[in-house]
């Protein structure tokens, strides 16, 4: 026992004092990595990871290394919030990372407003997440700018003249997106033959459907998630309908087709993306995201996992601290940030302003079609 | 016309799929006078059952989708038999509430267990009918719908034989009127209530399969407004009624159908439970409950 104290002492001593250097810088990341909208949240948090593994192996920032908290809401209204306040009161953590779905970012956004602890969101599009408070940003564009996007799409490329929207009401990204692409399409001098809706969770879009098949269409735009819009398309094609359907980044996901099969080729959504530009950084991405993750091709949602905490890096380095109100005036400063996803200029609302990309699908796989500037 | 007409091709389908679950709560209920909250988590083991059971045989031929909904009915009536016997059997003495409690209970634990044992996220369901696209005369369905609607029918006709012409299915009307009446002409309660068990499950399995084969993505949850809006299903219907819970589910789907292919689609759940509260203010014993002689 003697002799073993003096060690013991010693191994204590170096501890302490290697500690105060090395104290991680602890960020929290809330994901849906279970339920319904699984696939996003496990596509965020590889590319979270991904950057939080590159930013240590690199010797971190403030020669402190990352250590990433991160919480699943399994795809739930309300966990969000709660695991929100976990991270923040319990773990102290400097910041968070989430959500993709706009509703469950708009639930954890005022818990981190009010504990002034900065908030990204790498994927939510609605306006309303970053209206909550100066806290809040984002680093990927809104919906306005989608819209627009698709509906010059629909009015250009599909030569739609008459278009039908099928929104689902429980969703702000699918109202919220549903809203603005009708506005442009509509001032572009196209028609909204008609709306319909639905609610999450829902499984039978035939009714809403034959509606529409009545209605006599050029296309559909389904401003949901991958999961409907694949059931959507399904049944679109077993009631004959043959028209395009088209939608927004909610589509993303390899389920989309998994799911959809046959009935989404020649479907068409908007995203933030695509692992087929030839850009030296995208390349080295997808190719560091491929060793890391068993040869899985990151999608957009794994490359705005991957910047957010590249763009949350960036920002604690130009602060030079992790404290709150100096990490959201650098957050604010992000001027010019090369990410996977293009550059991120923060604009005075907290939003990134980026190109869209537009993608189709053929023969099982998704294609690129044309890249959209804002 | 032609709207109207799919409309009711599409609601019709729906509402087959209602009605399986719905005669499962009835039949429960009818025998034991509780509600059987976990019928529908029953429902969503049986499509699990089939997504497994899906590669073991021929794909999108009728034999097979045949196999592989016999296959899970089984499962479903065997999980329904198990549920009785660990339950609700040590509760046959308690006040129903007590049993209602643990209905809710059991149905908690199977939509845990199964996220664990399934995963949470939703899995696309395989091909396991023959799917072909269908019109007639400006009328487009699927295959499936055709499945369904010819399940649904076989079953509902195949559930009153037994009910109706066997010697279990007498025994069954008898405890249903009073068990223990029942029990001094020399029928074993127990008996056949675990055949109520496995005869309901089996129609909850077979619909799980059935939902399953229309709306291709599953998960542990499904179970869940399918549930709900079987047991509203029975209610309408008459609750104990087996041809009141075909209509119930029948008449649901339609309602649902009509109601989202309208303008007011966002209203469609509202809509629909609107009018069955309308209903039940004017006939509180459902559409067929005031006649005894069809209680199970």
């Amino acid at each position: 026992m003697k002799f073993v104290f003096p060690l013991w002492s010693a191994a204590m001593l170096a501890l302490t004092t290697a500690l105060p250097a090395a104290e991680p810088i602890k960020v929290g990341e809330i994901a849906s990595l279970t339920g319904k909208e699984a696939a996003f949240g496990q596509s965020s948090h590889k590319g979270t990871v991904l950057a939080v593994e590159q930013l240590n192996a690199a010797g971190g920032v403030l020669g402190r290394s990352f250590e990433l908290l991160s919480e699943d809401n399994q795809s739930k209204s309300g966990e969000s919030a709660t695991v929100a306040r976990k991270l923040l009161s319990r773990e102290k953590v400097v910041a968070l990372l989430g959500e993709v779905a706009s509703s469950r970012s708009l639930e954890m956004a005022p818990i981190a407003q009010r504990a002034k602890i900065p908030m990204i969101s790498p994927s939510s599009t609605n306006p309303k997440v970053t209206e909550v408070g100066d806290y809040v940003f984002r680093v990927c564009f809104i919906d306005p700018f989608q819209g627009t996007v698709m509906a010059k799409f629909a009015k250009e490329t599909l030569k739609a003249r008459r278009v039908a929207v099928l929104t689902s009401v429980s969703s702000a990204y699918s109202v919220g997106l549903a809203k603005y692409f009708k506005e442009r399409f509509a001032a572009d001098g196209g028609e909204i033959a008609l709306e319909q809706k639905f609610t999450e969770g829902d499984k039978d879009f035939k009714a809403q459907l034959t509606a529409i098949r009545a209605a006599g269409v050029d296309a559909i735009f389904v401003p949901g998630y991958y999961t409907e819009a694949a059931l959507i398309s399904r049944q679109a094609r077993e009631l004959g309908l043959t028209i395009p359907l088209f939608g927004g980044d909610g589509w993303e996901a390899p389920q989309l087709i998994e799911i959809g099969g046959k009935a989404v080729e020649g479907t068409y959504y908007s995203t933030h993306y695509s692992p087929e530009d030839t850009a030296p950084a995208v390349q080295a991405f997808v190719a560091a995201f491929r060793a890391r993750w068993n040869g899985e091709t990151p999608d957009a949602m794994a490359a705005l996992g991957y910047d957010s905490a590249l763009v949350l890096a960036d920002a604690i380095k130009r602060a030079g601290s992790t404290e709150g109100p100096s990490l959201r005036d650098a957050l604010a400063g992000t001027k010019g940030f090369a990410g996977v996803t293009g550059t991120t200029n923060m604009d005075p609302a907290r939003n990134a302003s980026k190109s869209a990309v537009i993608v189709t699908i053929k023969d099982g796989q998704f294609k690129f079609v044309q890249s959209v500037a804002p | 016309m032609t709207e109207f007409l799919q409309q009711l091709v599409n609601g019709l389908s729906l509402g087959a799929i209602y009605a399986l679950i719905a005669l499962g709560y009835t039949m429960v209920y009818g025998v034991l006078r509780f509600i059987n909250f976990a019928h529908s988590d029953v429902f969503m083991v049986g499509a699990f059952a089939g997504l497994y059971l899906a590669p073991l045989a021929p794909a999108g031929s009728i034999l097979g989708g045949l196999l592989v909904t016999g296959g899970a009915m089984l499962a479903a009536s065997l999980l329904g038999v198990a549920i009785e016997r660990l339950a609700y059997r040590p509760l046959r003495h308690a006040p129903t509430l007590n049993v209602l409690i643990t209905a809710i209970g059991v149905s908690c634990l199977l939509q845990s267990a199964g996220q664990l044992v399934f995963g949470a996220a939703p899995r696309s369901f395989p091909v396991i009918f023959p799917a072909r696209a269908l019109s007639v005369g400006g009328l487009d369905f699927s295959s499936n719908q055709v499945v369904v609607l010819v399940f649904a029918a076989a079953l509902v006709v195949g559930l009153r034989l037994i009910v109706f012409h066997t010697r279990m299915g007498a025994a069954l009307r008898a405890v249903s009127q009073n068990p223990r009446a029942a029990r001094l002409m020399g029928i074993d309660n127990d008996v056949v209530i675990r055949f109520t068990f496995a005869l309901g499950s089996a129609l909850a399995g077979a619909g799980g399969v059935l939902y399953a084969v229309n709306y291709p993505t599953i998960d542990p949850l499904m179970g869940v407004l399918p549930g709900l809006k079987a047991f509203v299903a029975a209610i309408l219907g008459g609750i104990g009624s087996i041809p009141g819970a075909a209509l119930g589910g029948l008449l649901l789907g339609l309602v649902e159908t009509f109601v989202g292919g309208s303008e007011y689609s966002t209203y469609k759940d509202a809509i629909a439970f609107a009018l069955l509260i309308l209903f039940l203010l004017f006939r509180p014993a459902g559409l067929l409950g005031k006649s005894r002689i069809e209680k199970v």
